[in-house]
Protein backbone atom coordinates (compact mmCIF):
# COMPACT_ATOMS: atom_id res chain seq x y z
CA UNK A 1 0.00 0.00 0.00
CA UNK A 2 0.94 3.56 -0.93
CA UNK A 3 -1.59 5.36 0.76
CA UNK A 4 -1.38 9.02 0.34
CA UNK A 5 -2.79 10.59 3.49
CA UNK A 6 -2.80 14.35 3.12
CA UNK A 7 -5.86 15.03 0.41
CA UNK A 8 -7.53 13.93 3.71
CA UNK A 9 -6.96 17.22 5.46
CA UNK A 10 -7.85 19.58 2.47
CA UNK A 11 -11.55 20.24 3.04
CA UNK A 12 -11.25 20.63 6.75
CA UNK A 13 -8.39 23.05 6.24
CA UNK A 14 -10.64 25.07 4.37
CA UNK A 15 -14.29 24.27 6.30
CA UNK A 16 -14.17 28.39 7.76
CA UNK A 17 -13.53 29.37 4.41
CA UNK A 18 -16.89 31.07 2.91
CA UNK A 19 -15.77 31.39 -0.44
CA UNK A 20 -13.54 30.94 -3.00
CA UNK A 21 -12.71 33.00 -5.79
CA UNK A 22 -9.93 31.60 -8.75
CA UNK A 23 -9.09 34.45 -10.78
CA UNK A 24 -8.02 32.66 -14.33
CA UNK A 25 -7.29 33.71 -17.38
CA UNK A 26 -5.74 31.17 -19.67
CA UNK A 27 -3.07 33.73 -21.47
CA UNK A 28 -0.36 34.74 -20.05
CA UNK A 29 0.50 38.46 -19.42
CA UNK A 30 -3.10 39.67 -19.05
CA UNK A 31 -2.97 40.67 -15.39
CA UNK A 32 -4.34 37.97 -13.50
CA UNK A 33 -1.94 38.68 -10.52
CA UNK A 34 -2.38 42.05 -10.36
CA UNK A 35 -6.20 41.80 -10.54
CA UNK A 36 -6.35 38.88 -7.99
CA UNK A 37 -3.99 40.59 -5.39
CA UNK A 38 -6.00 43.82 -6.01
CA UNK A 39 -9.28 41.84 -5.14
CA UNK A 40 -7.71 40.84 -2.06
CA UNK A 41 -6.67 44.09 -0.44
CA UNK A 42 -10.13 45.44 -1.61
CA UNK A 43 -12.17 43.15 0.13
CA UNK A 44 -9.60 43.40 3.02
CA UNK A 45 -9.65 47.04 3.40
CA UNK A 46 -13.68 46.79 3.25
CA UNK A 47 -13.30 44.77 6.48
CA UNK A 48 -13.68 41.03 5.15
CA UNK A 49 -11.26 38.15 6.44
CA UNK A 50 -9.13 37.77 3.41
CA UNK A 51 -6.66 35.06 2.00
CA UNK A 52 -4.77 35.00 -1.01
CA UNK A 53 -2.76 31.84 -2.07
CA UNK A 54 -0.68 32.33 -5.24
CA UNK A 55 -0.88 28.89 -7.29
CA UNK A 56 1.47 30.58 -10.37
CA UNK A 57 4.23 28.44 -9.28
CA UNK A 58 6.14 29.29 -12.04
CA UNK A 59 5.52 32.84 -12.53
CA UNK A 60 4.82 33.74 -8.95
CA UNK A 61 4.57 37.62 -8.59
CA UNK A 62 2.18 38.49 -5.76
CA UNK A 63 4.59 39.09 -3.28
CA UNK A 64 6.08 41.87 -5.52
CA UNK A 65 2.94 43.16 -5.81
CA UNK A 66 1.83 43.18 -2.38
CA UNK A 67 5.59 44.54 -1.54
CA UNK A 68 5.92 41.49 0.67
CA UNK A 69 9.51 41.38 2.37
CA UNK A 70 10.76 39.37 4.96
CA UNK A 71 7.85 37.35 5.38
CA UNK A 72 7.36 33.68 6.37
CA UNK A 73 4.66 31.26 7.81
CA UNK A 74 4.14 30.57 11.35
CA UNK A 75 4.42 27.25 12.26
CA UNK A 76 1.54 26.33 14.41
CA UNK A 77 -0.38 22.63 13.87
CA UNK A 78 0.98 23.50 9.72
CA UNK A 79 1.85 26.88 8.67
CA UNK A 80 -0.14 30.16 9.75
CA UNK A 81 0.50 32.31 6.49
CA UNK A 82 1.96 36.22 7.23
CA UNK A 83 -0.71 38.98 6.87
CA UNK A 84 0.45 41.99 4.58
CA UNK A 85 -2.04 44.81 4.12
CA UNK A 86 -4.60 42.61 6.13
CA UNK A 87 -4.24 39.51 3.70
CA UNK A 88 -3.18 36.42 4.98
CA UNK A 89 -1.00 35.46 2.31
CA UNK A 90 0.87 32.21 0.78
CA UNK A 91 3.14 31.89 -1.98
CA UNK A 92 5.54 29.16 -3.33
CA UNK A 93 8.09 32.41 -3.01
CA UNK A 94 8.25 31.71 0.62
CA UNK A 95 10.09 28.55 0.06
CA UNK A 96 12.46 29.46 -3.09
CA UNK A 97 14.58 31.78 -1.98
CA UNK A 98 13.83 34.09 -4.61
CA UNK A 99 15.17 31.48 -7.32
CA UNK A 100 13.72 29.52 -10.10
CA UNK A 101 10.65 26.40 -9.27
CA UNK A 102 11.28 24.26 -12.39
CA UNK A 103 8.56 21.56 -11.98
CA UNK A 104 6.92 19.12 -13.92
CA UNK A 105 3.38 18.67 -13.74
CA UNK A 106 3.09 15.99 -11.29
CA UNK A 107 5.21 17.99 -8.91
CA UNK A 108 3.25 20.89 -9.27
CA UNK A 109 0.35 18.72 -8.17
CA UNK A 110 2.23 17.50 -5.11
CA UNK A 111 3.59 20.99 -3.80
CA UNK A 112 -0.35 22.00 -4.49
CA UNK A 113 -1.20 19.19 -2.49
CA UNK A 114 1.18 20.06 0.46
CA UNK A 115 0.61 23.65 0.74
CA UNK A 116 -2.88 22.93 0.79
CA UNK A 117 -2.92 20.02 3.59
CA UNK A 118 -0.33 22.21 5.67
CA UNK A 119 -1.86 25.83 5.11
CA UNK A 120 -3.74 26.79 8.17
CA UNK A 121 -6.12 29.55 6.69
CA UNK A 122 -8.42 29.63 9.65
CA UNK A 123 -11.86 31.83 9.05
CA UNK A 124 -11.93 34.13 6.06
CA UNK A 125 -14.91 35.65 3.93
CA UNK A 126 -12.68 35.35 0.89
CA UNK A 127 -9.88 33.49 -0.38
CA UNK A 128 -8.74 34.68 -3.47
CA UNK A 129 -6.58 31.91 -5.96
CA UNK A 130 -4.54 33.74 -8.12
CA UNK A 131 -4.14 30.87 -11.11
CA UNK A 132 -1.36 29.85 -13.55
CA UNK A 133 -2.31 30.61 -17.62
CA UNK A 134 -3.94 27.56 -18.90
CA UNK A 135 -6.06 24.66 -17.66
CA UNK A 136 -3.35 22.76 -16.03
CA UNK A 137 -2.24 20.66 -12.84
CA UNK A 138 -2.86 23.60 -10.39
CA UNK A 139 -6.43 24.44 -12.21
CA UNK A 140 -7.46 20.57 -12.23
CA UNK A 141 -6.34 20.40 -8.40
CA UNK A 142 -8.82 23.48 -7.19
CA UNK A 143 -11.24 22.16 -9.50
CA UNK A 144 -10.78 18.20 -7.54
CA UNK A 145 -9.93 19.69 -4.19
CA UNK A 146 -11.52 23.34 -3.91
CA UNK A 147 -15.08 22.33 -4.89
CA UNK A 148 -16.74 25.62 -3.67
CA UNK A 149 -14.69 27.85 -5.69
CA UNK A 150 -16.30 30.01 -7.95
CA UNK A 151 -14.36 31.54 -11.16
CA UNK A 152 -13.58 34.74 -12.12
CA UNK A 153 -12.31 35.26 -15.72
CA UNK A 154 -9.84 37.90 -17.06
CA UNK A 155 -9.53 38.52 -20.19
CA UNK A 156 -7.85 41.67 -22.67
CA UNK A 157 -9.68 42.89 -26.20
CA UNK A 158 -7.25 40.83 -27.81
CA UNK A 159 -9.09 38.52 -30.18
CA UNK A 160 -6.85 36.00 -29.51
CA UNK A 161 -6.98 36.40 -25.13
CA UNK A 162 -11.27 36.13 -26.20
CA UNK A 163 -10.62 33.26 -28.45
CA UNK A 164 -9.23 31.29 -25.70
CA UNK A 165 -11.57 32.85 -23.36
CA UNK A 166 -14.51 31.08 -24.92
CA UNK A 167 -12.91 27.71 -25.02
CA UNK A 168 -12.10 28.27 -20.52
CA UNK A 169 -15.77 28.86 -20.22
CA UNK A 170 -17.13 26.43 -22.00
CA UNK A 171 -14.87 23.51 -20.28
CA UNK A 172 -15.73 25.23 -17.18
CA UNK A 173 -19.57 25.17 -18.12
CA UNK A 174 -18.85 21.20 -18.89
CA UNK A 175 -17.37 20.83 -15.24
CA UNK A 176 -19.92 22.65 -13.55
CA UNK A 177 -17.48 24.81 -12.00
CA UNK A 178 -19.49 28.37 -11.38
CA UNK A 179 -17.98 31.49 -13.11
CA UNK A 180 -18.79 34.98 -11.65
CA UNK A 181 -17.83 36.82 -14.78
CA UNK A 182 -15.36 37.77 -17.23
CA UNK A 183 -13.65 41.04 -16.57
CA UNK A 184 -11.86 42.72 -19.92
CA UNK A 185 -8.00 44.30 -18.47
CA UNK A 186 -6.03 47.04 -20.70
CA UNK A 187 -9.75 47.66 -21.81
CA UNK A 188 -9.87 50.65 -24.04
CA UNK A 189 -13.19 52.24 -22.93
CA UNK A 190 -13.01 55.95 -22.22
CA UNK A 191 -15.45 55.34 -19.21
CA UNK A 192 -16.18 53.10 -16.77
CA UNK A 193 -18.35 50.35 -18.22
CA UNK A 194 -19.47 47.20 -16.48
CA UNK A 195 -16.49 44.54 -16.39
CA UNK A 196 -13.86 46.77 -17.61
CA UNK A 197 -10.85 47.62 -16.35
CA UNK A 198 -9.28 50.50 -18.07
CA UNK A 199 -5.47 50.63 -19.18
CA UNK A 200 -3.95 52.65 -16.09
CA UNK A 201 -0.65 54.29 -16.90
CA UNK A 202 -0.03 55.00 -12.96
CA UNK A 203 -0.61 51.30 -12.37
CA UNK A 204 2.80 49.83 -12.46
CA UNK A 205 4.48 52.65 -9.91
CA UNK A 206 2.14 51.55 -7.51
CA UNK A 207 3.39 47.72 -7.34
CA UNK A 208 4.65 46.98 -4.27
CA UNK A 209 2.56 49.29 -2.06
CA UNK A 210 -0.72 48.46 -1.14
CA UNK A 211 -1.62 51.22 -0.26
CA UNK A 212 -0.54 52.81 -3.17
CA UNK A 213 -2.19 50.35 -4.96
CA UNK A 214 -5.86 50.90 -3.77
CA UNK A 215 -5.63 54.28 -5.17
CA UNK A 216 -5.02 53.99 -8.67
CA UNK A 217 -8.04 53.73 -11.14
CA UNK A 218 -7.21 50.50 -11.59
CA UNK A 219 -8.43 49.31 -8.09
CA UNK A 220 -11.32 51.71 -8.60
CA UNK A 221 -13.05 49.85 -11.71
CA UNK A 222 -12.15 46.45 -10.47
CA UNK A 223 -13.85 47.82 -7.61
CA UNK A 224 -16.86 49.21 -9.54
CA UNK A 225 -16.82 45.85 -11.39
CA UNK A 226 -17.37 43.78 -7.80
CA UNK A 227 -21.18 44.09 -7.41
CA UNK A 228 -22.09 42.59 -11.27
CA UNK A 229 -19.76 39.69 -10.38
CA UNK A 230 -21.95 38.95 -7.34
CA UNK A 231 -19.17 40.36 -5.28
CA UNK A 232 -19.93 42.33 -2.51
CA UNK A 233 -19.55 46.20 -2.52
CA UNK A 234 -15.86 46.94 -1.99
CA UNK B 1 5.15 21.81 14.43
CA UNK B 2 4.43 21.87 10.73
CA UNK B 3 4.37 17.76 11.81
CA UNK B 4 1.15 18.15 13.58
CA UNK B 5 -0.69 19.02 10.03
CA UNK B 6 0.45 15.67 8.78
CA UNK B 7 0.20 13.67 11.69
CA UNK B 8 -3.54 14.76 11.38
CA UNK B 9 -3.50 13.35 7.69
CA UNK B 10 -2.00 9.85 8.80
CA UNK B 11 -4.52 9.65 11.69
CA UNK B 12 -7.68 10.98 9.74
CA UNK B 13 -7.33 8.46 6.72
CA UNK B 14 -6.11 5.63 8.77
CA UNK B 15 -9.86 5.83 10.71
CA UNK B 16 -11.56 6.39 7.26
CA UNK B 17 -9.86 3.98 5.59
CA UNK B 18 -10.83 1.23 8.09
CA UNK B 19 -14.33 2.54 8.37
CA UNK B 20 -14.38 2.10 4.72
CA UNK B 21 -12.77 -1.24 4.74
CA UNK B 22 -15.42 -2.45 7.53
CA UNK B 23 -13.16 -2.80 10.61
CA UNK B 24 -14.20 -2.77 13.42
CA UNK B 25 -10.83 -2.32 14.97
CA UNK B 26 -8.37 0.11 13.49
CA UNK B 27 -4.96 -2.27 15.14
CA UNK B 28 -1.69 -0.84 13.17
CA UNK B 29 -1.12 1.60 10.87
CA UNK B 30 2.43 1.63 8.97
CA UNK B 31 4.08 5.22 8.23
CA UNK B 32 6.85 5.67 6.00
CA UNK B 33 8.44 9.03 6.65
CA UNK B 34 11.13 9.97 3.35
CA UNK B 35 14.36 10.93 3.58
CA UNK B 36 13.87 14.13 1.29
CA UNK B 37 11.12 15.75 3.77
CA UNK B 38 13.02 14.77 7.12
CA UNK B 39 10.38 14.82 9.13
CA UNK B 40 11.05 15.13 12.64
CA UNK B 41 9.84 11.31 14.55
CA UNK B 42 9.73 12.96 17.74
CA UNK B 43 7.08 16.12 17.15
CA UNK B 44 5.10 14.05 14.24
CA UNK B 45 4.54 10.64 17.42
CA UNK B 46 3.62 13.68 20.19
CA UNK B 47 1.13 15.02 17.79
CA UNK B 48 -0.41 11.79 17.21
CA UNK B 49 -0.81 10.91 20.81
CA UNK B 50 -2.77 14.60 21.01
CA UNK B 51 -4.62 13.55 18.06
CA UNK B 52 -6.09 10.05 19.07
CA UNK B 53 -8.13 12.36 21.59
CA UNK B 54 -10.19 13.46 18.76
CA UNK B 55 -9.79 10.15 16.93
CA UNK B 56 -11.38 7.73 19.39
CA UNK B 57 -11.30 4.72 16.43
CA UNK B 58 -6.99 5.11 16.87
CA UNK B 59 -7.49 5.23 20.10
CA UNK B 60 -5.78 1.26 20.38
CA UNK B 61 -3.81 1.80 16.82
CA UNK B 62 -0.25 1.42 17.19
CA UNK B 63 1.42 3.32 14.93
CA UNK B 64 4.34 1.54 13.09
CA UNK B 65 6.86 4.37 11.62
CA UNK B 66 10.27 3.06 9.07
CA UNK B 67 12.11 5.43 6.78
CA UNK B 68 12.61 5.16 3.08
CA UNK B 69 15.61 6.61 1.73
CA UNK B 70 15.34 9.23 -1.13
CA UNK B 71 16.29 7.87 -4.69
CA UNK B 72 16.05 10.31 -7.26
CA UNK B 73 16.09 9.36 -11.39
CA UNK B 74 17.76 12.25 -13.96
CA UNK B 75 15.40 12.70 -16.61
CA UNK B 76 18.33 14.44 -18.70
CA UNK B 77 20.73 11.95 -18.58
CA UNK B 78 19.47 8.44 -16.74
CA UNK B 79 22.02 9.09 -13.90
CA UNK B 80 20.63 7.58 -10.28
CA UNK B 81 21.80 9.35 -7.20
CA UNK B 82 20.60 9.07 -3.29
CA UNK B 83 20.18 12.22 -1.13
CA UNK B 84 23.82 11.28 0.28
CA UNK B 85 25.77 12.69 -3.02
CA UNK B 86 24.05 16.42 -2.91
CA UNK B 87 24.59 19.11 -1.02
CA UNK B 88 22.18 21.83 0.59
CA UNK B 89 22.12 24.58 3.01
CA UNK B 90 20.51 24.18 6.29
CA UNK B 91 18.01 27.19 4.92
CA UNK B 92 17.37 24.66 1.76
CA UNK B 93 16.79 21.72 3.82
CA UNK B 94 14.23 23.56 6.03
CA UNK B 95 12.39 24.64 2.45
CA UNK B 96 12.15 21.20 1.22
CA UNK B 97 11.25 20.03 4.44
CA UNK B 98 8.06 22.38 3.94
CA UNK B 99 7.28 21.17 0.33
CA UNK B 100 9.51 18.41 -0.86
CA UNK B 101 9.19 19.61 -4.52
CA UNK B 102 11.95 22.22 -3.37
CA UNK B 103 14.13 20.04 -4.54
CA UNK B 104 14.12 20.85 -7.82
CA UNK B 105 14.92 24.36 -6.94
CA UNK B 106 18.05 23.47 -4.70
CA UNK B 107 19.03 20.27 -6.05
CA UNK B 108 20.68 19.15 -9.06
CA UNK B 109 21.64 15.76 -10.80
CA UNK B 110 25.28 15.17 -9.65
CA UNK B 111 26.36 13.83 -12.98
CA UNK B 112 25.12 16.73 -15.43
CA UNK B 113 23.67 19.55 -13.37
CA UNK B 114 19.87 19.08 -14.18
CA UNK B 115 17.15 19.65 -12.04
CA UNK B 116 14.93 17.96 -13.86
CA UNK B 117 14.95 14.44 -11.70
CA UNK B 118 12.90 12.40 -10.45
CA UNK B 119 11.91 11.87 -7.25
CA UNK B 120 11.53 8.28 -7.35
CA UNK B 121 11.44 7.37 -3.81
CA UNK B 122 11.42 9.04 -0.09
CA UNK B 123 9.66 11.94 -0.72
CA UNK B 124 7.50 12.56 2.01
CA UNK B 125 4.66 10.96 4.53
CA UNK B 126 2.76 8.05 3.20
CA UNK B 127 0.84 5.05 4.91
CA UNK B 128 2.25 1.90 4.21
CA UNK B 129 -0.60 -0.29 5.79
CA UNK B 130 -3.08 -0.52 7.86
CA UNK B 131 -4.42 -3.43 9.46
CA UNK B 132 -7.32 -4.29 11.98
CA UNK B 133 -9.65 -6.69 12.91
CA UNK B 134 -13.23 -7.41 10.83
Amino acid sequence: MNLDPRPSVIEERLKNVKRIIAVTGWKGGIGKSVTASTLALLLARKGYKTGLFDLDFAGASDHLILGAKGLFPKEEKGLEPPVIAGVKFMSVVFFSADKAVPLRGANVSDAIIELLAITQWGELDFLVLDMPPGINDAALDVIRFMRKTQVLAVTTPSMIARSVLQRSLALYKKLKVPVLGVLENMSAVKRPAAGALRLDAGLEKALGRPAALLKTAFARDLALAAPRLNLPVI
Amino acid sequence: MHEWALAQSVIKTAVEHAAAGRLKKLKETGVAFGELQGIDKEIFVFALEELRKQFPAAAACRFRISKEPAAFLCKVCAHKFSLKALRKTADEAEFIHFIPEMAHTFLKCPACESPDFEITAGRGVHITHIKGDR
